[in-house]
């Protein structure tokens, strides 16, 4: 069995990380979940939170908002609409999406669909975020 | 015939034009790679993109379940033409072309009875199309503002287009822009975006594989698939980024020419002329010492 898998991190700006990885821990749409070499074939979207990529010898992180992510034999690709490095997100950055959510939440309520549970999911999942990093 | 003051004005004029062109031709050139490592960079992420809803396209698109956005709205009556030009002029042909591939467009969809519907991204295109199509604009999107484009602009867009499609206004949308394919040749495309439609890529290495989805397949498109117009439009626009820039590079190449060509022109007319009035003058002098 091999040790590490390929892993590519990718937003629509840019390639954010490619390399050779022991595991991967994906903030899932229904559960976070952790990808290691010979994992079954997946595709999950994501939800706001924070991808765990370890490597040999060292672990970086990365914040995360929608996207999904695809385990398969060959690699692990999470294509992400939005990805930043963990230690360059911002309370203000946070702020800001966190008010983009509650608007949503807002708009969601008024047309009155069901909508409104995915965006007080985002809310929360977002706040949630904020809270689980401490900023 | 002018006289020298003016010959050498006018010299001077277009020597300065000169250095304008070529001045803005090496800010297109430098603008260029940076608008081309930025495609580059946005492409693992389409592609994959592509690929993987591809599959899952393929897989659920049968159903009558399917979302809208992939499967249409059973009609195809009204058809939404959104346009992306350039803020700019001073590019040659670059506009004029992508308006008038829409215009093509526009004339068949008018021809076989449907209605038209225009969105424009960007100030050039507007301009164009007001003059004939003023009925069947229904918005603008203005990105002169914007110094470098993000896929948060391609999102706005996309919200756009998607918040008008869910009301009901149009059941086709498609895309126009330019493909860059070099310096001196832009390629105008038109891309439909909705209902969506996904090329299978070739690579039989993802349809073979079968996925686990989380949730099911169905949440997975009805998730993806609005963020697949977005990363459609950030695509387009990136790619008229550098075409923008390629055709005003070479629209400034051939600017700079013709202003040294013609100041070569200008200057043997100058001499000419000055040449002239030395002789004119020496007869004169001439003239004159003989009749003494």
């Amino acid at each position: 069995m091999a040790d590490t898998i390929q892993f590519d991190l990718v937003s629509p700006e840019r390639s954010l990380a490619s390399l050779e990885v022991k595991a991967v821990q994906i903030p899932g749409a229904d559960g976070d979940l952790t990808a290691m070499p010979d994992h079954a074939p997946l595709i999950t979207t994501l939800r706001p939170g924070i991808l765990t990529v370890e490597a040999p010898g060292e672990t970086s992180e990365y914040v995360v908002f929608g996207g999904f992510a695809e385990i398969g034999a060959s690699g692990i690709s999470v294509l992400a609409e939005k990805a930043v490095p963990k230690g360059e997100m911002t309370r203000a950055d946070l702020d800001a999406m966190v008010e983009e959510a509650r608007a949503a939440v807002e708009t969601a309520k008024a047309s009155d669909d069901n909508l409104v549970d995915d965006a007080v999911k985002l809310l929360a999942d977002m706040e949630a975020l904020g809270t689980h990093m401490s900023l | 015939m002018p006289s020298l003051k003016d010959l050498k004005n006018r010299i001077e004029s277009v020597k300065s034009t000169r250095k304008i062109t070529k001045a803005m031709q090496m800010v297109a050139a430098a603008k260029l790679r940076r608008a081309q490592d930025a495609a580059e960079m946005a492409r693992p992420y389409a592609e994959r993109f592509n690929a993987v809803m591809a599959g899952l396209a393929a897989s659920v698109g049968g159903s009558d379940s399917a979302p809208k956005l992939l499967s249409g709205t059973g009609s195809d009556q009204v058809h939404l033409l959104v346009v992306m030009t350039s803020e700019r002029g001073l590019c040659g042909g670059f506009n004029t072309n992508i308006v008038k591939k829409a215009k093509t467009h526009a004339e068949d969809l008018r021809a076989k009875g449907k209605t038209v519907k225009i969105l424009t991204v960007g100030k050039k295109g507007r301009d164009q199309l007001k003059r004939d199509y003023a009925d069947a604009f229904v918005g603008h999107v203005d990105l002169s503002e914007v110094k470098k484009v993000g896929y948060a602009d391609a999102q706005n867009i996309a919200k756009d287009v998607l918040a008008r499609f869910d009301a009901g206004d149009f059941d086709v949308a498609t895309l126009f822009y330019s493909k860059f394919v070099n310096v001196v040749s832009q390629d105008p495309q038109a891309l439909q975006i909705i209902p969506a439609k996904f090329e299978d890529t070739g690579e039989d290495e993802g349809a073979s594989t079968l996925y686990d989805y989380e949730p099911d397949e169905e949440a997975i498109l009805a998730d993806l698939l609005p963020r697949g117009v977005a990363t459609q439009i950030f695509a387009g626009l990136l790619e008229n980024g550098a075409s923008e820039q390629g055709a005003r590079m070479s629209a400034m190449d051939n600017a700079t020419r013709n202003a040294g060509e013609m100041i070569d022109k200008l200057t043997i007319q100058y001499n000419r002329s000055r040449q002239a009035v030395i002789t004119n003058e020496l007869i004169e002098i001439i003239s004159g010492a003989e009749a003494l």
